[in-house]
């Protein structure tokens, strides 16, 4: 597989995740401007229309905004970063839980386990 | 709207049929992916379209004209053989392509000469395949044809030239303008370029779907497809 994509989910939609991710990581800050749909498409080997549907699925988002003639930021909106970032959290959290859980631990062994985890580290 | 069009078209070589009563259609301003097994008809599907054959039965249309000679002006054809002089360096048969078509850009040559880097000065009969496939496709993404049709352009190189051709094709095609169809066995290599494919096998076109629907309403990617629609 080229440009790190998954084989079951719409490419545009993992480069939305991919975007968020970097947002979320600080590698692109709030205000800062994204590569052209042109540049975006040769990084990952995908074609424009699918960057195009990304950016524009971003937006919806209210993650990025377009300026005419000027290109596509990451919002300068600082609350909706931070709760873009506390989204992701919570969605990891969710899908680690589910996962525990279908394996038969109970809410004691998660958290214990867990702390056991971040004290090693 | 749609750039090509097949309304019951049949071709047959001696005897042989390539295709069957084959309808089509494809809009513009989108990348298609033509895939089947060896000896469906994906080769003389784009033959027809670039007008280099004619059917034997019904009608191919291509920017809004009956497919023939002429109708090179508009389609760039990316053939699966080499179709260049050997004794021209480089640099002269872009100058030569700059010739035959009035719709070559020269400093979209220069940019994708650079992209690709090949030497310009460099013989054709020189230049080892990888870079032969290079040359090919830099001449071929030159012009500002409104359709753009390539006969396997991955097939026999090796994975650095052709992550370097799918790069390219991602970079330098201007969708707003152009259209590209591509047969191609390297089916995953191609996928995330694709906006749409078409699966053909014994001279007939089975399914026409997109690929994020692919995706999101099956959860498979386009191997997995191919193998349900076509075997």
């Amino acid at each position: 597989m080229t440009g790190g994509f998954n084989e079951t989910q719409p490419i545009y939609y993992q480069l939305v995740q991919k975007v968020i991710l970097q947002i979320v990581r600080g590698d692109l800050k709030a205000g800062e401007k994204l590569p052209s749909v042109r540049e975006m498409g040769g990084q990952f080997k995908v074609n424009p229309n699918t960057v195009q549907r990304a950016y524009a699925d971003l937006e919806r988002l209210n993650v990025v905004e377009t300026r005419r003639g000027l290109g596509t930021f990451v919002t300068e909106d600082r609350n909706r970063l931070t709760q873009l970032r506390e989204q992701l959290k919570h969605e990891k959290i969710d899908t680690f839980i589910k996962d525990m859980q279908e394996m038969g631990f109970n809410a004691r062994e998660i958290k214990d386990g867990l702390n056991e985890h971040l004290s090693d580290n | 709207m749609s750039i090509v069009k097949f309304a019951n078209v049949s071709k047959k070589y001696y005897g042989k049929v390539a295709l069957d009563n084959a309808n089509l259609e494809l809009p513009s301003g989108k990348v298609v992916g033509l895939i089947g097994p060896n000896g469906s008809g994906k080769s003389t599907a784009l033959k027809l379209m670039a007008g280099l054959i004619r059917p034997n039965k019904g009608a191919v249309t291509v920017c809004g004209k009956p497919a023939g000679r002429r109708i090179s002006d508009e389609v760039a054809f990316l053939s699966e053989l080499d179709t260049f002089y050997s004794f021209f360096t480089v640099k002269e048969s872009i100058n030569f392509y700059h010739g035959q078509y009035r719709d070559f850009d020269l400093d979209k040559a220069e940019q994708m000469l650079k992209f690709m880097q090949l030497n310009p000065d460099a013989r054709v009969k020189d230049l080892s395949k990888g870079n032969r496939g290079r040359l090919k496709i830099a001449l071929t993404l030159s012009r500002r044809a409104k359709l753009i049709l390539m006969d396997e352009p991955l097939s026999g190189l090796d994975p650095i030239v052709r992550e370097l051709i799918i790069k390219s094709l991602a970079s330098f095609i201007d969708l707003e303008q152009q259209t590209v169809i591509m047969s191609t066995h390297e089916v995953s290599e191609i996928e995330p370029l694709l906006d749409l494919v078409v699966a053909i096998r014994d001279g007939n076109v089975l399914k026409i779907d997109e690929i994020d629907h692919i995706r999101e309403e099956y959860n498979i990617s386009l191997v997995e497809w191919m193998k349900r629609v076509i075997v």
